[in-house]
C-alpha cells in the first residue's frame, strides 16, 4: 500500500474543504430557515447583525460558547458528553461517498472532485445512518430525565422505523443503474434524473429521509408539549449546539444524497465542458432541496406519534416494498 | 480500491476529532459555575419523581426486532439490484420472490397488530 | 507491508481491548457500547481483506441494527446495573475450560496447520465486487439465500408470537 505523498495531501486538503463546507452550510442552512419561514409567516426574520442578518449565525454561534454548560448530577457524565460527538460524526462521514462533480486539471493533476468513489457507496449511506441512532438514543438514556429518556427512545424507534423505507427506496436506483457507486448512478443520469422514471421512490425517499432527520414533520424530539425537548432537554451550550449542528449537517448530506440519486448529482447544462459548475449545480440541487424541507415545516402540523409510526410501516414500507417489486418485474418485462 | 477506503478512514478520523474543537472551546470560554440546584434533574422545571430508568412499552422492541429483519433482508436486496441485468431471469425471479417473502412477513405483523401502537 | 501490520496489530489490540471492555463493564450499555466498537473494528478487518460488502453489511447489520436492539431490551428491562451479588458458581470454570480449549484449537491451527494457508491461489482482484457477490449468491447459493429468507419470516413470526399478549386468560 503505498501512497504519494501528493495524493495524500490532496485527500486532507478535500477533507478539510468538505468539514469547513458542511460548517459553513449548517451555518448558513439555520439562517436560510430563519428568513425563510419568516417570509412564509409574514415576519422579517433577523436582520440586524451584520448586512440582510448575514453574520447572525456567527452571533448565534458566539452566544453558545459562552453559555455554561450543565451536566445533571445524576447523567452518566462519560455518556453524556460522548452523546452529542456521537451525533456529529455520522453527520460529517456520510458525505463521504457523495461526489460533488467530474474531474478537474489542477497543478498538472488530475484531480476528481468528491472524497472517494467506492463500489459499495449506498451501503455505505445505509450503514453510517443506521450508526446514527446512537448518539440520540444515548443521549436520551445518560440525562437521568424521564423527557429525555422517552423522547431519546421516541426519536431513535422512529429513525429505525423509516431507515427500512430508506433502504428499500435506495434499492430502485441501484437497479435503474446497475451498480452502488453513486459516480456511476449519476452518469446513469446524464440522460433522463431518476426522479422522472420514479417519482414515487423519491417521494418515498423524500419522506423517509425528513423523519431520518427528524425534520417536520416529524420532528419528535421538539415535540414541546408532550417531550420538553426530546433527548436534548438536559443539554446547554456548546453540546447543545453539536446536536443542532449535527441535525442541519444531517439535512444538507440528505439533501446532497438526494440530488445523486434523483435528481442528476452535480450533472447539469454544459458541466462536462466545465467541471467546476459541477459543485455548483449540486449547491443549487441542494439549496432547493432544503428550502422545501423548511416549507414543508411552515406548512405541515407535527404528526401524533401513533399515527407517524403508523405511517412509516403500514404506508410507506409496503409502498416501498411494491415499488421495487413492479420496478423490477417492468424492467424485466420491457427489458429496459 | 483500498486506497479509496484509506481515505474514508483519514476522513472519518479527521471527523471524529471534529467535534471535540468546540467542546474544548466551550471548556476554555464558558463559565463553570455549578451548584446543586442548577445540577438537578430538569433544572426550573418540576421536580422529577421516582427513577428514570424504568421498564417502559415492549413496542420500542417490538420495533427494533422486525426492523433487524427487514434490514438484513435489505442489504441483502442490494447484491441482487446490482447484478439485476447479468443474472438469468430465473435469478431474478428468485429475487422477486425474495420480495415476495419480505411482503409476506411485513403482512403477518401487520395483520398480528405487532404493529399497533396500543 | 508494515504499514499493514501496524495497522492490523493497533485495530486487533483495540478489537481485544473493547471485547474486554465488553466483558468487565459493570453497566450493560457501557457492554453494548464496547461490543459497538469491536463490531467496527472487526468491519475495518473485513476491509483490510478487501472485502467492503462485508464490511459494509457488518457495520449495517450488527453494530446498527443488531445493537440498537440490544440497547432496546437493555433499556426496556431497566437492567443497566449488574447486581454483584449475582454469582453463577458452575459457569465460571466451564467458561475458563472453554476458553483453553478453544485458545488451544487456534494455536493448533495457526502454527499446526498454517503452511495449508500459504498455499491458497490468489484471488482475483475483483472477487468482493458487488456483482460477483450478487452473481455468486443467485447462482451457486441460491438455495441457502432462499432458506435465509424462509428463516428471516420465521423469525418474524417467532418474534410476534412471543409478544402477543395471551388474550385468553386476560
Amino acid at each position: 500500500m503505498q501512497i504519494e505523498t501528493a495524493l495524500l495531501i490532496e485527500w486532507v486538503v478535500k477533507s478539510t474543504i468538505l468539514i469547513f463546507a458542511l460548517l459553513t452550510g449548517f451555518a448558513y442552512t439555520t439562517f436560510y430557515e430563519r428568513r425563510l419561514l419568516a417570509l412564509i409567516q409574514v415576519r422579517i426574520g433577523p436582520n440586524r447583525t451584520g448586512p440582510f442578518g448575514f453574520l447572525q449565525p456567527a452571533a448565534d454561534g458566539l452566544k453558545l460558547i459562552f453559555k455554561e454548560e450543565l451536566i445533571p448530577a445524576n447523567a452518566y457524565k462519560f455518556v453524556f458528553i460522548l452523546a452529542p460527538i456521537l451525533t456529529v460524526i455520522p453527520a460529517l462521514i456520510i458525505m463521504a461517498v457523495v461526489p460533488w462533480g467530474g474531474a478537474i486539471e489542477l497543478f498538472g493533476r488530475q484531480i476528481a472532485l468528491g472524497l472517494t468513489d467506492i463500489n459499495v457507496a449506498i451501503l455505505y449511506l445505509l450503514s453510517v445512518a443506521s450508526i446514527s441512532v446512537y448518539g440520540i438514543v444515548l443521549a436520551g438514556w445518560s440525562s437521568d430525565n424521564k423527557y429525555a429518556m422517552m423522547g431519546g427512545l421516541r426519536s431513535s424507534a422512529q429513525m429505525l422505523s423509516y431507515e427500512l423505507s430508506l433502504g428499500l427506496a435506495f434499492v430502485v436506483p441501484i437497479l435503474l443503474a446497475g451498480s452502488m457507486s453513486l459516480n456511476q448512478i449519476i452518469e446513469a443520469q446524464r440522460g433522463v434524473w431518476f426522479i422522472f422514471y420514479q417519482p414515487i421512490a423519491a417521494l418515498v425517499f423524500y419522506i423517509a429521509m425528513l423523519a431520518e432527520v427528524n425534520r417536520a414533520p416529524f420532528d419528535m424530539p421538539e415535540a414541546e408539549q408532550e417531550l420538553t425537548a426530546g433527548y436534548h432537554t438536559e443539554y446547554s451550550g456548546m453540546k447543545f449546539s453539536l446536536f443542532f449542528m449535527g441535525e442541519y449537517m444531517k439535512m444538507i448530506a440528505v439533501s446532497a444524497i438526494f440530488a445523486t440519486l434523483f435528481l442528476g448529482g452535480y450533472r447539469g447544462p454544459f458541466v462536462d465542458t466545465y467541471p467546476l459548475l459541477g459543485p455548483l449545480y449540486l449547491f443549487l440541487k441542494v439549496f432547493l432541496s432544503l428550502g422545501l424541507m423548511i416549507w414543508i415545516r411552515a406548512t405541515l402540523p407535527r404528526l401524533r406519534y401513533d399515527r407517524l409510526m403508523a405511517f412509516g410501516w403500514k404506508i410507506l414500507l409496503p409502498l416501498s416494498i411494491l415499488n421495487v417489486f413492479v420496478t423490477a418485474v417492468i424492467i424485466v418485462v420491457f427489458g429496459l | 480500491m483500498l486506497d479509496q477506503w484509506l481515505f474514508v478512514g483519514i476522513f472519518v478520523s479527521i471527523a471524529a476529532v471534529f467535534p471535540l474543537l468546540p467542546l474544548v472551546m466551550a471548556r476554555f470560554l464558558a463559565p463553570r459555575k455549578p451548584n446543586r440546584i442548577k445540577q438537578e434533574t430538569y433544572e426550573c422545571g418540576i421536580e422529577t419523581v421516582g427513577d428514570t430508568w424504568v421498564q417502559f412499552k415492549i413496542q420500542y422492541y417490538v420495533y427494533a426486532l422486525v426492523f433487524l429483519i427487514f434490514d438484513i433482508e435489505t442489504v441483502f436486496l442490494y447484491p441482487w439490484a446490482v447484478s439485476f441485468d447479468v443474472l438469468p431471469l430465473f435469478a431474478v425471479f428468485e429475487g422477486v420472490l425474495f420480495i415476495l417473502i419480505l411482503a409476506a412477513g411485513l403482512f403477518y405483523a401487520w395483520r398480528k397488530g405487532a404493529l399497533e401502537w396500543s | 507491508m508494515t504499514a499493514d501490520l501496524i495497522l492490523f496489530f493497533g485495530l486487533a489490540a483495540v478489537a481485544i481491548g473493547a471485547a474486554l471492555g465488553m466483558l468487565l463493564s459493570k453497566n450493560a450499555v457501557y457492554s453494548a457500547l464496547f461490543l459497538i466498537l469491536n463490531f467496527a473494528t472487526v468491519a475495518v478487518f473485513f476491509l483490510l481483506l478487501g472485502a467492503p460488502f462485508i464490511a459494509m453489511a457488518q457495520v449495517a447489520v450488527y453494530a446498527g441494527a443488531i445493537m440498537v436492539l440490544f440497547l432496546f431490551v437493555i433499556m426496556l428491562l431497566g437492567a443497566e446495573q449488574l447486581l454483584t451479588s449475582h454469582k453463577s458458581g458452575w459457569q465460571r470454570p466451564i467458561a475458563i475450560l472453554l476458553t483453553l480449549v478453544l485458545l488451544v484449537e487456534s494455536i493448533y491451527l495457526i502454527f499446526g496447520r498454517g503452511r495449508l494457508l500459504s498455499q491458497v491461489a490468489p484471488v482475483a482482484s475483483d472477487y468482493a465486487s458487488p456483482e460477483a457477490i450478487g452473481e455468486l449468491l443467485f447462482s451457486r447459493y441460491l438455495l441457502p439465500f432462499e432458506v435465509t429468507s424462509i428463516l428471516l419470516l420465521v423469525a418474524m413470526v417467532g418474534v410476534i408470537v412471543l409478544i402477543k399478549k395471551p388474550k385468553a386468560n386476560n
